[in-house]
């Protein structure tokens, strides 16, 4: 991104811009949210800050310290696996995104270019760049989105999370509600299909009926079991494709 | 285990995976097996959290304030409202619930 000679931006490339800003400041104000709820769960203001700036996958990171707030250290390591099954989908997103940020302005591949993408692979510069067809608003995409949501994300977690610290009780805020919200509102556009929405009821009904029998950060876990056994048989996934 | 060992394994096994995919070859996501069981998975997962957070209460189950604020959560997400949006708004139907004592 250091060549000093570039053309002027063409429509689809100012609107790569402009879409990776709007969503890089939508997506880090709600930092505040995660960083209020880490410290809510037991986390300190700088464990609360490593989870942004090392894991940065904030469904993982809500994950974790949902397993943490339920069930304490006991949970960690059904923490751990709740996170790491969830950052799963970032595999897919790298794969995809390998051969359009792999390509820098000059046309060359590098591979320092691929290393400092990575920690950048997340839903929402993978979803702004591919919103555009052209490599390079493709590449603006990604870059202005995931380099902007990091900043933002980051500094909104350290607000968030000394915050929480001066909040005290967080059930009287409401906190526990809005980590439900967070969920619910990251769930929400994955249930596009007729197949997904019966996972995603399933799974729920499980997870509440096995909660009396199982240590906290289980049921989640348990739940799990739906998505490999209807993803494997491709069950509903048929009548899905027909119905398109 | 400590919970700053925990918070490191899952973070740099989290930033593992995102390195994986860059040195995985593409043709694997053309298998459409693993490439559907990532999505569910993603779905199940959240799901699962959606509602372990809302009824669950260690290893109880428990009807409270979360509910009524996780259906209002439910009926902007319905009407598009952003994320920040729909997050604030459950926590202030919970809290008022609770401040006015009709809800736990």
């Amino acid at each position: 991104m250091s060549s000093t000679v570039r053309p002027a931006l063409n429509a689809e490339e100012r609107s790569a811009w402009r879409q990776g800003v709007a969503v890089s400041v939508a997506t880090g104000a709600y930092g505040v949210s995660f960083g209020a709820l880490s410290v809510a769960a037991g986390l300190d203001v700088w464990q609360t800050c490593v989870l942004s700036l090392l894991m940065f996958t904030g469904g993982s990171q809500f994950a974790f310290i949902g397993v943490i707030a339920s069930g304490g250290l006991a949970a960690a390591p059904a923490a751990i696996a709740s996170a790491v099954l969830l950052g799963a989908r970032n595999v897919a997103y790298a794969i995809r995104m390998n051969p359009v940020v792999a390509v820098g302005p000059d046309g060359a591949v590098s591979w320092w270019r691929r290393l400092a993408a990575a920690q950048f692979t997340i839903d929402e510069s993978v979803a702004v760049s591919l919103a555009h067809i052209e490599p390079r608003a493709r590449r603006i995409g990604f870059w202005v989105t995931g380099i902007g949501i990091y900043l933002l994300w980051n500094l909104s977690t350290l607000a968030g999370a000394l915050l929480g610290d001066v909040l005290g009780d967080v059930r009287a805020y409401g906190l526990d509600a809005a980590a439900a919200a967070a969920f619910l509102a990251l769930l929400w556009p994955r249930l596009r299909s007729r197949q997904a929405i019966a996972v995603g009821a399933a799974a729920a009904v499980v997870a509440a009926a096995v909660t009396p029998w199982l240590m906290p950060g289980l049921p989640v876990l348990i739940a799990a079991v739906v998505a490999v056994v209807v993803g494997w048989t491709d069950w509903l996934g048929r009548r899905d494709r027909a119905r398109r | 285990m400590t919970l700053w060992t925990a918070i490191l394994i899952a973070a740099i096994a989290c930033v593992a995976l995102k390195l994986a995919g860059y040195l995985t070859p593409p043709e694997w996501l053309e298998r459409e097996r693993p490439a559907r069981i990532t999505d569910l998975l993603t779905v199940a997962l959240l799901a699962a959290l959606v509602a372990v957070q809302t009824v669950g209460a260690g290893m109880a189950v428990t009807l409270d304030a979360r509910v009524p604020a996780l259906l209002v959560a439910g009926a902007l997400l319905w009407r598009r409202a952003p994320f920040i949006v729909v997050v604030l708004a459950a926590a202030v139907v919970a809290a008022v619930l609770r401040a006015l004592g009709w809800a736990a």
